[in-house]
């Protein structure tokens, strides 16, 4: 299963955004992921169970935001959520669509504990210039 | 001020307990695969090499398809085949014994070839050698229908095998290998009489499924090869690919 090293590069990530907000330990990760994207969930909550012993991350905590799957049909435009090996158009039963979403696999959010100020990350920064 | 984060604005919102913040990220996991995969890319157009990521489940007949191509290609075409095998070195070897040049990754316990594995393999082993630069690198994929399909390794195609020993449903069953393909073989088509449970317009039909126009072709690389329906695609995937990297041989 690939899902640890999948797991490794997730870890690495968490580890690098909390590093560089200076936190003394990590939480809930939020990981958003589509059936598409050839990672299931359960072999990467096993893999995560494992993987996490380690500096910052021993505490934290795997959430993952299953996305659906959407596709858009090129013959007729109509969307529609769609089975991983149904990918055909509602309206029409075309196989000439595409995919609007259920190939995520994103690191969605991290919490950071022992972090004094809000965090820096492109999002935070941008509420923290609103105040200087 | 703030009295929790210093700053000048009197009233605003801090989370509780005070030292804790989520942060949001938005970074896809396989960044770091993606980015080395790049990398490779960019050694493969250096030599103009056009790269063939060749996937299917153990044993659909990959070596032995490479084999009838080197036989069917190698006095025109040079050839290059970088093997990823959990242990040994007989895949590699069947190749050389084919007169071409053949690289073998031994994975270990890796079900998977990654680009980081391919970076190094390259390093090892040049695309060019003498000024004498390789025309197609097969990248033979380690056998399994899941894994491999996640991990970009800098090709320019995936081809998949299914070969007619299987159930003519495996699309179906692997969706995300089968939606990675940019070719679908049916491999041990002379097989075809015998197996009843294979439908070539089945396995068809499963491909459509996922949305895709994937093109097939049937080869047959046993004892009587027929394998010509393969060698005009990768002329004409050779063909289109010195067009778009501009090595025309005949710019000198
Ligand atoms: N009849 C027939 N047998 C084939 C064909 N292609 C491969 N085989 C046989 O199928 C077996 C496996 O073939 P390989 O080429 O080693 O398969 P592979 O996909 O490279 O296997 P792994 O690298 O182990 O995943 C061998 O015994 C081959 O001789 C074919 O076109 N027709
Ligand atoms: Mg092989
Ligand atoms: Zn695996
Ligand atoms: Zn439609
Ligand atoms: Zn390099």
């Amino acid at each position: 299963m690939h899902e640890l090293s999948v797991c490794e590069a997730l870890l690495s990530q968490v580890r690098a955004t909390a590093g560089t907000n200076h936190a003394t330990s990590v939480g809930r990760i939020t990981v958003r992921l589509g059936p598409l994207s050839g990672v299931e969930p359960d072999l990467l909550s096993q893999a995560f169970s494992i993987a996490r012993n380690g500096p910052l991350t021993s505490d934290a905590s795997l959430h993952i935001e299953t996305q659906p799957i959407r596709i858009r049909c090129r013959e007729c435009g109509n969307e529609n959520e769609a089975l991983a090996n149904r990918l055909l158009c509602a309206a029409c039963n075309g196989f000439r669509v595409d995919l609007i979403s259920g190939d995520e696999l994103l690191l969605a959010q991290v919490e950071l504990r022992g972090v004094a100020r809000p965090p820096n990350s492109p999002t935070e920064r941008k509420e923290n210039s609103d105040h200087v | 001020m703030c009295e929790t984060c210093g700053c000048s604005i009197p009233d605003h919102n801090h989370p509780t307990p005070a030292d804790e913040h989520t942060v949001e990220v938005l970074t896809g996991l396989m960044d770091a695969n993606d980015h080395a995969a790049g990398h490779n890319r960019e050694h493969f157009n250096r030599t103009g090499t056009l790269v063939i990521n060749l996937m299917s489940s153990p044993g659909s007949g990959k070596t032995q398809l490479l084999e009838r191509t080197a036989q069917a290609m190698k006095d025109r075409v040079t050839m290059a085949v970088i093997e990823g095998d959990l242990e040994t070195e007989n895949d590699a070897r069947r190749l050389r014994e084919q007169g071409i040049r053949a690289h073998q990754i031994a994975t270990g316990s890796a079900c998977h070839l990654d680009a980081h594995l391919v970076h190094k393999a390259l390093h090892d082993f040049p695309l060019e050698i003498d000024g004498q630069t390789t025309d197609i690198l097969f990248i033979e994929n380690v056998g399994n229908l899941v894994c491999p399909a996640a991990f970009d390794l800098g090709q320019h195609v995936n081809v998949v095998l299914l070969s007619t020993t299987e159930g003519d449903d495996k699309p179906a069953k692997y969706p995300v290998m089968f939606r990675a393909a940019d070719l679908v073989v049916i491999s041990k088509a002379d097989l075809l009489p015998y197996m009843d449970g294979f439908k070539v317009e089945r396995a068809e039909q499963s491909l459509r499924g996922l949305g895709v126009e994937t093109p097939t072709l049937n080869t047959a690389a046993g004892r009587e090869p027929d394998i010509g329906a393969w060698i005009a695609w990768l002329e004409q995937q050779l063909e289109s690919h010195r067009q778009h990297h501009g090595q025309a041989a005949s710019a000198a």
